[in-house]
This record gives C-alpha cells, sequence and structure tokens, in this order.
C-alpha cells in the first residue's frame, strides 16, 4: 500500500467499507449463518501466529486456518450451546478503520482490501482488546461481494488478550 | 531428585493431597490450587528444582540460530555454536544484568549488550570489552562468559534445563518416560518444530491444565463440538468402548494411551488424508516395520498418547505432535506455550494435513481448547467456596490400585501420579 494514492472511485471505496461494516456488524450480533453466506466457496480464513505473520503460511504454525469446511465447523460449534468458551457468548464491538483499495478492480474483479480493527470482547466482567491489520480479498457477487480471503493479523499476542481467540476475529 | 525433599515448609498446610488408596480416597485441597504462598512454595520445590523443556533441537538447526526462551521465569538463550554445540545461557549481561538477547530468533556469531556493549560470542566467551584498560590486572575476562543454568542436557532432541545443581542427570530424571520419548522421536530419522508457536494464558492454576492433558474423562463431555466436527467432516468419531490405558511412569510422569480413529501422518492413513497421500503414510508404516520390531513399529505409527513429564512438559502424540509446556506466573494464572513437532521433509499436502489438524483441535483458536481454558478457569472461580467445600476429588480406578492397574485413559492414576510427586517434593508427605 506504498506509492501514490490510488485513484479508486468513491463509489467503490463506499461500496468496500460499507460491507466491511455489515460483514462486522453481523459477527457482532452472532448472526453467524448470514456471515457464513458471505464467505466464498474456496474462503480462507486466517489468524497468523503472533510473532511470526511474516512467515509462509503454508510451513508456519498459524493460530487459525479454516478453509470452507472447517469455517462452517466453527460456525456451527458457535451456534451450538456446547461451545462452553462462548457460553455465554462474548458481546463484541467492532471498529473496522482506515479502510484501503489496493487499487481498481483486477480483470477478475478481485478487490484487495487492507484495514485496521480494534475488536472489543466483554464477557463475565473482563474487558479484552484485539488489536491488528486485515486483509480481506473481495469477489464481486451480484450486488455485493464474497470473501475470499480473510486475514486477521494480531500486533500483540492472545496471552495479551484474555488468553484465548473464542470469537471469530 | 533424591534427597532434595525438605521438612514441610508450609506450616498448617500439610495434607493438602489426601491419599489413602486402601480407603478408595484421593483429594486435594483446593488451597493447593488457589493459595499464593503454596505457588511460591512450589516455585523453589518444584519448578527450582526438577529438569524444565527450553526447546528442540531443530528450531536452532544452523550454527548460530538462536532463540529467546523464558523457563521458570528465567529469560534464557538457546542458542547452537559455531562449533555446533547446543547451549543455553541465562539472558543477562554479566556486567550489569542487562538482557543480551532482545529478539525472539536469529542467527549470531555473537551478542553485544547494548547498554555498554560488552560482547559474547557463541560458545558464551567474553570477547569484546569497550575501553578494556579501565580495568585492573585481576581482572580476568574469561570469569565473565555468559553463565547458563547448573544443568543443561539434550535427549533425543528435546532440550531441558535445570536450576538446582544437585539434581540427578537428565536421563534418570526422565526415567521411564523416556521410552515415550523415543516413541516421538523414532516417528522418522529426523523430526523437526514447525515455525510458529502458539502461546495462550488462562486465569486457572496450572496444576489444573496438567490434569486437563492427561483426562481421558473429560474428552466426550467438553470437547462434544469438536466430535461433532470430527464426525460431520471425517465421519470419525471417539467410540467411549475403544480400549485406552493410563500409566503412572514413576517420577511424577504419566501417560494415557489410545488408539484413535483418525489419522496420523506417522502412520495411520485414512481418507481424509486424501488419496494423494496414501502411499506416503502407508510407505512411513513400512518403513517403521523395517526399522523396528512389529509392536515397537504399532506403537510409534497407530497409538495416540499424552505424556507427561513432570512438572509441565506436556507431549500429545495425536493427529500431529504437540509439545506444550505449562508455566504458572500466579497461583490463579497460567501461560502455555505449544510448537508441533513433524517429520523433516514431508510432502507439502501431508504438512498442510498435520498443521490443520493441529490448530482445528488444539491452541487458542482451536475448537477445543478455548473449552479447556474455560473449565479450568470455571474450577478456579468455583474455588471460592474452597472454605466451605475444601475437596477436589481425583480417586477414579484408585480401587485398582493394589491390584496395579489395569488403568483407563478415563481413570485418574495419571493425575495421582503428578499430584504424588508433587505432594513429595513440597515435603507435605
Amino acid at each position: 500500500m506504498t506509492g501514490p494514492l490510488t485513484t479508486v472511485p468513491a463509489a467503490l471505496q463506499h461500496e468496500v467499507e460499507q460491507f466491511l461494516y455489515r460483514e462486522a456488524a453481523l459477527l457482532d450480533g452472532w448472526r453467524l449463518d448470514e456471515w457464513f453466506a458471505l464467505m466464498h466457496p474456496d474462503v480462507e480464513y486466517r489468524v497468523p501466529a503472533p510473532g511470526s505473520d511474516h512467515l509462509d503460511p503454508r510451513h508456519t504454525l498459524q493460530v487459525i486456518h479454516d478453509d470452507h469446511t472447517r469455517l462452517g465447523g466453527r460456525v456451527v460449534r458457535l451456534t451450538s450451546k456446547h461451545a462452553h468458551a462462548e457460553s455465554p457468548r462474548s458481546r463484541t464491538r467492532r471498529f473496522v478503520t482506515n479502510v484501503r483499495l489496493d487499487g481498481p478492480p483486477g480483470e477478475t474483479g478481485e478487490i484487495t482490501v487492507a484495514a485496521n480493527f480494534h475488536v472489543m470482547r466483554t464477557r463475565l466482567g473482563k474487558l479484552d482488546h484485539f488489536l491488528g491489520t486485515y486483509r480481506f480479498v473481495l469477489v464481486p457477487d451480484g450486488a455485493g461481494f464474497l470473501v475470499r480471503e480473510r486475514v486477521a493479523t494480531l500486533d500483540h499476542g492472545i496471552v495479551e488478550a484474555g488468553g484465548t481467540v473464542s470469537i471469530i476475529l | 531428585m533424591t534427597e532434595l525433599l525438605e521438612p514441610a515448609a508450609l506450616t498448617g498446610t500439610a495434607g493438602l493431597v489426601d491419599d489413602r488408596p486402601a480407603e478408595g480416597f484421593f483429594r486435594v485441597d483446593r488451597a493447593a490450587l488457589v493459595d499464593e504462598a503454596v505457588f511460591a512454595e512450589e516455585q523453589k520445590a518444584v519448578f527450582d528444582r526438577c529438569w524444565l523443556y527450553v526447546g528442540h533441537t531443530s528450531e536452532i538447526a544452523a550454527p548460530g540460530d538462536f532463540r529467546a526462551r523464558t523457563v521458570a521465569g528465567r529469560p534464557l538463550i538457546l542458542w547452537r555454536g559455531t562449533d555446533g554445540e547446543v547451549r543455553v545461557f541465562l539472558n543477562a549481561c554479566r556486567h550489569r544484568g542487562a538482557q543480551l538477547c532482545r529478539v525472539p530468533d536469529g542467527n549470531a556469531r555473537g551478542m553485544s549488550c547494548f547498554y555498554h556493549a560488552w560482547t559474547y560470542s557463541n560458545d558464551g566467551r567474553l570477547t569484546g570489552l569497550p575501553d578494556a584498560d579501565g580495568y585492573g590486572p585481576g581482572f580476568d575476562r574469561s570469569r565473565f562468559g555468559l553463565s547458563s543454568p547448573p544443568g543443561v542436557d539434550v535427549y533425543r532432541g528435546f532440550v531441558f534445563c535445570c536450576f538446582d545443581p544437585d539434581a540427578v542427570d537428565l536421563p534418570t530424571y526422565l526415567g521411564e518416560a523416556r521410552d515415550y520419548l523415543d516413541l516421538v522421536a523414532d516417528q522418522s530419522p529426523e523430526m523437526e518444530v514447525v515455525e510458529g508457536m502458539h502461546e495462550y494464558s488462562m486465569e486457572a492454576n496450572w496444576k489444573l491444565f496438567v490434569e486437563n492433558s492427561l483426562d481421558g474423562y473429560h474428552l466426550i463431555p467438553l470437547h462434544r463440538t469438536y466430535f461433532d466436527y470430527l464426525k460431520a467432516t471425517e465421519d470419525s468419531y471417539l467410540d467411549p468402548r475403544r480400549p485406552t490405558e493410563a500409566r503412572d511412569l514413576g517420577g511424577g510422569h504419566a501417560v494415557i494411551t489410545v488408539e484413535g480413529p483418525w489419522a496420523r501422518p506417522v502412520a495411520r492413513w485414512t481418507p481424509a488424508m486424501g488419496e494423494e497421500n496414501r502411499d506416503y503414510v502407508e510407505a512411513r508404516r513400512t518403513e517403521l516395520e523395517e526399522r523396528f520390531d512389529a509392536d515397537r513399529a504399532r506403537r510409534i505409527a497407530t497409538t495416540d498418547r499424552n505424556l507427561l513429564v513432570f512438572p509441565n512438559l506436556v507431549i500429545n502424540d495425536i493427529m500431529g505432535v504437540v509439545i506444550r509446556t505449562i508455566t504458572p506466573t500466579a497461583a490463579g494464572r497460567t501461560v502455555i506455550a505449544q510448537w508441533t513437532l513433524a517429520t523433516k521433509g514431508e510432502p507439502e499436502s501431508v504438512r498442510a494435513r498435520r498443521l490443520d489438524s493441529y490448530v482445528t483441535f488444539q491452541g487458542p483458536g482451536g475448537l477445543a481448547t478455548p473449552d479447556d481454558m474455560e473449565a479450568c478457569e470455571s474450577c478456579q472461580q468455583g474455588f471460592a467456596t474452597a472454605a466451605e467445600s475444601p475437596w477436589s476429588d481425583i480417586s477414579r480406578g484408585i480401587h485398582k490400585e493394589a491390584a496395579g492397574g489395569p488403568f483407563t485413559a478415563a481413570d485418574e492414576v495419571q493425575q495421582r501420579a503428578f499430584w504424588r510427586r508433587w505432594r513429595d517434593l513440597l515435603g507435605l508427605r
């Protein structure tokens, strides 16, 4: 994201931002089935292990590395009453900011987006903060997008954020 | 660790472990899990005396490679010298104590302290001393090399250290646990720790997660969502009637064993691993049968094991190998570090499957570990009633102890093995 400021059409910038806000709102609202419907069949959802996010993910242990099947399994788990780490559920509030498009859509229509996030989680009288950056690859789908890649890279260790990542970041 | 026991230092807390096998009793006073005085005592009696895991030699494969680690609260440097030797140093400058190594890993022939620039080579010698003329003729720089813990030794690639100069040697300390480390180390001619580590934590006592790591009894009730996932995606499920085994290995070490239904990269192929990996995985099994006898090959290839090396090293060899350390930072707070050990040179698709199986189950974002953390934290919160309800029951299978077992993974003999050693070290017997 260096170099000259990109000349992304304002309407597209707006559209992408609104998509990210909607995605975040679905997660905050625990509307996980609707959220999962925004995922492309080839989706990769990844949270790198803090400290090794600069290394090739194919050869590096990740905290979360979900394809569509595993992410679907995560959603099924989180919506069941047996996901004990999320029973009772966390309340989350997501701030997605500094949204930057890599440029106009390529020939396939894919858009790569970088953003900052601050996810606050409250549960059982504790408040945890997750800070970091998102990388999204969005694929046009009808009037909106599907998420083909979703990488949440934390600026800090998980020990500093309540100990586990039991929510979707 | 003989001759290390002192009289009970915790006046009034003798009897934290109520061990009466003849009467079918085994229970632990929850004060052992909440009391900061017990935490302080076990730092001295357990962590300052036992051999503790530092890292794996594959993490410092090349001369000069280093990793910064913290073990029992001490910052350490695990460093391979230019001479190829694996060493562990205290990460504190001999001059005034500043941390010499301030990055998590790297490769260096030497390190220079950022404070006054004392410089050490990767064999620990003090090689650079700015303005050396300022020191008198009695100053002998050979006496100012980097310090090491009193005990440093390697067993099958696993690097341990010990802060007690009077401790028994590492092989003696490991005792019967060696056989189970061998089962992991023998999986292939060369094993390597995969880059990247998991570090997570819980607001609960460390001993609760040691127990959990050896607990076959909790799997089905606590981890239902994970087993539902396995059933849905791989059609494999853990039949509770499947035979399991638990063993007290002596010295506080213990193991539980099962032959699970899931895929193992070494070496149990199932359709979930993909047809493209079938030949590779089955060839590993054949290779083991050539290297070892049939029974040992079977144990290496198809038994799933959770091993505890007392006090806080757990090796899970299930769908892959997990190395876990469980470190208390207070009576009610614990930090867990995990790595995964894999066959060096295995195909990318096998490595990918191994990593995905690991992270789906384990670690801070897995489908199971967060529930383990939740369970341990819930226990810790329940211990607020310790004054009224002081005892945790750990008696499953105790009626079989007189006959020496056999025990299943859903018994608790493995947890009693841990607690009995803990009790002996704290001198509470």
